[in-house]
């Protein structure tokens, strides 16, 4: 038996998977003669579950225009901003005013890439949750994330590119939800695939490129579907992937 | 590190505020004045440690909206419970269950149990977004886990009634 006392402060660092192995094998041992201080930590645990399954969704939201616009009110780059908001604007009317009769609005295009970067940039550092459901339970991923966006959804396999699947999460795009896939190489760098289903009338773009705040994006559209390749590497390398993953998803 | 580090940590600040206030417009409204804070800073100083600049900023805003609103820095279950829940929507129901009860325990016992059961934020960071001593941090985690416990468990008399709709 462990004589070692064990502090409240452990106890929670216990509950939160916070000790080093060989003094979680110490509590574990002596909560087994304590199964009320046993029961206390298990239930801290399911309260952080809860906590997780109630709040992450809000980080799968689009981010509202004006929480973007207060973190980049820089000098550099009203500019920009007034063009792409102009842009937007633009595309807006031309949406509404010629609804039906052209292919999707140029803005919709014009916030894939920004939106599948935000996407990138939020869950790809993710150390504890960079995805809801692990490639572990493949099948699981591919029928509800193929439910949700109504329509079968296979994430490429890219092993030949060298990039494994982690696995993917839902989340909400502007126009419905929106499909992220995460992959990882060999020295843990990732790209997200971002797949949104939000256009009414079916189109076909070329492959286009963006750079995004660092990020580099290669996005397109095809039949309903508009797909975005995330990643923080070089363009060819990328325009590589990118390449492989059209070409599985158009057999 | 560059102003798209703060974009980036935007949905992290929404969902923290989300649950510190319980109301969507005001955790947006709180995350707006962060950034806002923010930015106006970032020309004097380039912080270490990001997230928890952001978050220490966040919280002198909340405790000195909530000093101001006085007692009442909550919509409660007055406001929770006029909600309609269909019975069948179970998940609905236990979002609820744990927001009414979330907004039972005292502000400050909110805060460390959000920033470290949800956020993942070490003790330490923890510590020092809130300005504490560490063991203030987990005696406030410690009494704020036992009594989130007895609120869930509906042993606390008062826990939330939710309205159920057939």
């Amino acid at each position: 038996m462990n004589k070692t006392p064990i502090s409240e402060q452990e106890l929670h660092a216990y509950a939160d998977g916070r000790l080093e192995a060989a003094r979680r094998a110490q509590v574990e041992a002596w909560l087994d003669d304590r199964p009320e201080l046993r029961q206390a930590v298990a239930e801290w645990r399911i309260q952080n579950e809860r906590l997780h399954g109630a709040f992450d969704p809000v980080l799968g939201e689009a981010v509202p225009a004006r929480l973007m616009a207060a973190a980049r009110p820089s000098p550099a780059l009203p500019l920009r901003m007034a063009a792409a908001v102009a842009w937007l604007t633009i595309g807006g009317l031309l949406g509404f005013l010629l609804r039906g009769q052209l292919s999707p609005a140029p803005a919709a295009s014009a916030s894939l890439p920004r939106q599948a970067a935000l996407a990138h940039a939020v869950f790809s550092p993710e150390v504890r949750h960079p995805v809801e459901v692990g490639a572990a339970e493949a099948a699981h991923l591919v029928a509800w994330l193929s439910k949700r966006l109504g329509a079968e959804l296979k994430p490429p396999q890219l092993a030949e590119q060298g990039f494994e699947l982690v696995g993917g999460r839902l989340l909400s795009g502007e126009a419905g939800p929106v499909a992220q896939f995460m992959y990882q190489d060999g020295r843990g760098q990732r790209l997200t695939l971002y797949v949104r289903r939000d256009a009414q009338t079916a189109a076909e773009t070329s492959f286009r490129y963006a750079q995004e705040d660092g990020i580099g994006v290669f996005y397109w559209l095809d039949g309903r579907f508009g797909y975005a390749l995330s990643g923080e590497i070089n363009k060819p390398e990328l325009l590589r992937v990118a390449t492989a993953v059209y070409r599985q998803l158009n057999p | 590190m560059g102003r798209q580090d703060i974009v980036a940590e935007i949905p992290r600040l929404r969902r923290y505020a989300r649950a510190l206030t319980g109301d969507a417009a005001r955790a947006d409204d709180l995350v707006q004045d962060t950034l806002e804070r923010a930015l106006g800073k970032w020309a004097l100083w380039r912080p270490g440690n990001l997230r928890a600049w952001l978050f220490s900023i966040m919280h002198n805003l909340f405790v000195n909206q909530t000093r101001v609103a006085g007692t009442v820095d909550f919509p409660g279950d007055a406001a929770l419970a006029e909600i309609p829940v269909r019975d069948s929507q179970a998940d609905a129901l236990e979002l609820r269950d744990l927001a009414g009860s979330l907004a039972r325990l005292p502000a400050e016992q909110r805060e460390v149990l959000l920033l470290v059961g949800l956020e993942d934020l070490s003790y330490e960071d923890a510590a020092k977004i809130l300005g504490l001593p560490l063991g203030t941090v987990m005696s406030r985690l410690s009494r704020g886990r036992q009594r989130l416990r007895s609120l869930l468990s509906g042993a606390e008399t008062g826990a939330p009634h939710l309205k159920v709709v057939r």
